[in-house]
């Protein structure tokens, strides 16, 4: 099966032979079947390779990075996880999402808390409990958690903003937009099928991919302070 | 500066991923070891590949938190030219073939008596065919499984890994085509 071309067929399949090699290879495939079916093989390799997928390791890895960097997770931090983790167990689809959703709606509130602000956790977390009656929709039970949260984050943000490079703060809007846009879209959906699990769950997500940037770009302001 | 520098690689990204990492990194710059513990989930899963596919299994594990380490050391050098994810994996590449290189694997990949097609050839057909392409290429020899992983999964060209292993650009090739000669078997079927 080997000839004179079959170790040059990864250079042909690379496109790294010259012009004149490439073509007498060609003419040479044309005659040689074993040749042909080698480079179909080694095509096949190459695809296979560049179609990996990457695979997290077995073990959280974090502790022992935390532990080097001087950065090891705190007590509290991990009895939190635990709880959290457990709580998850035993919810629905639609719940998660809410749920999710409300966690998120703290945890940006109490990003603040150690910065020059006034706390929000208290205005994020009120609504949870007194906020609007429960529709149809999950994702409405934390609406106004949610609203309060964005209100005082997008505050704190347009006071800020000066301190932000003028071209970070237009690609921050043109995304806030593009979340915006999707959110509406969610809701346009729901308002057709509010117990959706899927829409519940898209809602959801959106929603806290912007509060996610609302508490990124807030961060960058306060790091500028 | 550096963190100025992470901010505006905000523009170069697309509006799904950047903000969330140049963010991150201008925190992590300042000390946030949350920040980078982010930047970490975001990244772990590539650079764990990459050690797997690199050195094996054993000890992809402690080059990862190596490289995590490293990285945290070295941020405040990185300077936002590319994205954040490049330069680490630039950074893991390096650590990782210093790391083959103490081992003395560079030596065994400069030997010409080791051909990888002999490594496949040495076994039964029934269990190569259905022998996992990931395990396939972790039975290469040092050398052509690193200069395989870095063109064919990682898409490095021949010069540059010609210059990361100090090896020609020729040389490099010739092993590539060892690894896949011998990677042809391995293709699950």
């Amino acid at each position: 099966m080997a000839d004179q071309w079959t170790h040059r067929l990864s250079e042909y399949l690379d496109d790294e032979l010259s012009a004149t090699e490439r073509r007498r290879l060609d003419e040479h495939l044309q005659g040689c079947p074993a040749c042909r079916e080698t480079l179909e093989e080694l095509h096949a390799v190459a695809t296979r390779a560049a179609s990996l997928e990457d695979r997290s390791p077995a073990r959280d890895l974090w502790a022992g990075v935390a532990a080097r960097i001087g950065a090891a997770p705190s007590e509290a931090e991990a009895a939190v996880g635990g709880r959290w983790r457990r709580l998850r167990l035993a919810f629905t689809v639609p719940q998660l999402a809410a749920a999710a959703l409300a966690l998120m709606t703290v945890s940006a509130g109490s990003v603040w808390l150690a910065g020059p602000r006034r706390p929000i956790v208290q205005q994020a977390g009120a609504p949870a409990t007194q906020g609007p009656a429960i529709t149809a929709s999950p994702v409405a039970m934390v609406e106004g958690a949610y609203q309060a949260a964005v209100s005082d984050l997008e505050r704190v943000l347009a006071e800020g903003r000066g301190r932000l490079d003028s071209a970070t703060v237009r690609v921050l809007e043109q995304n806030l937009g593009i979340i915006d846009a999707a959110i509406a879209q969610s809701q346009r959906a729901l308002a057709a099928d509010p117990a959706s699990p899927y829409l519940n769950a898209h809602l959801a997500s959106t929603m806290k991919r912007k509060l996610e940037l609302l508490r990124q770009a807030s961060r960058l302001v306060a790091a500028r302070t | 500066m550096g963190a100025r520098t992470a901010e505006a690689s905000i523009l170069r990204n697309g509006p799904d991923t950047i903000p969330q990492d140049a963010a991150d990194v201008a925190l992590a710059q300042s000390g946030d070891a949350q920040a980078f513990e982010r930047l970490y989930r975001a990244q772990v899963a590539r650079v764990h590949s990459l050690a797997r596919r690199m050195v094996g299994p054993a000890e992809a594990d402690e080059l990862t938190q190596d490289v995590f380490v490293r990285g945290w050391q070295k941020l405040h050098t990185f300077r936002g030219e590319a994205a954040f994810g490049t330069w680490l994996h630039r950074l893991a590449v390096n650590l990782m073939l210093a790391h083959c290189a103490a081992q003395g694997a560079r030596r065994r990949y400069l030997d010409e008596g080791a051909d990888p097609a002999e490594v496949g050839e040495a076994r039964p057909a029934s269990p190569e065919l259905t022998m996992d392409f990931e395990t396939a290429i972790g039975r290469l020899p040092p050398g052509a499984r690193q200069i395989f992983v870095l063109h064919d999964v990682e898409g490095y060209k021949h010069e540059e890994i010609a210059e990361m292993l100090g090896i020609s650009a020729g040389t490099s090739k010739a092993q590539l085509h060892r690894a896949r000669m011998a990677l042809r078997r391995h293709l699950e079927r």
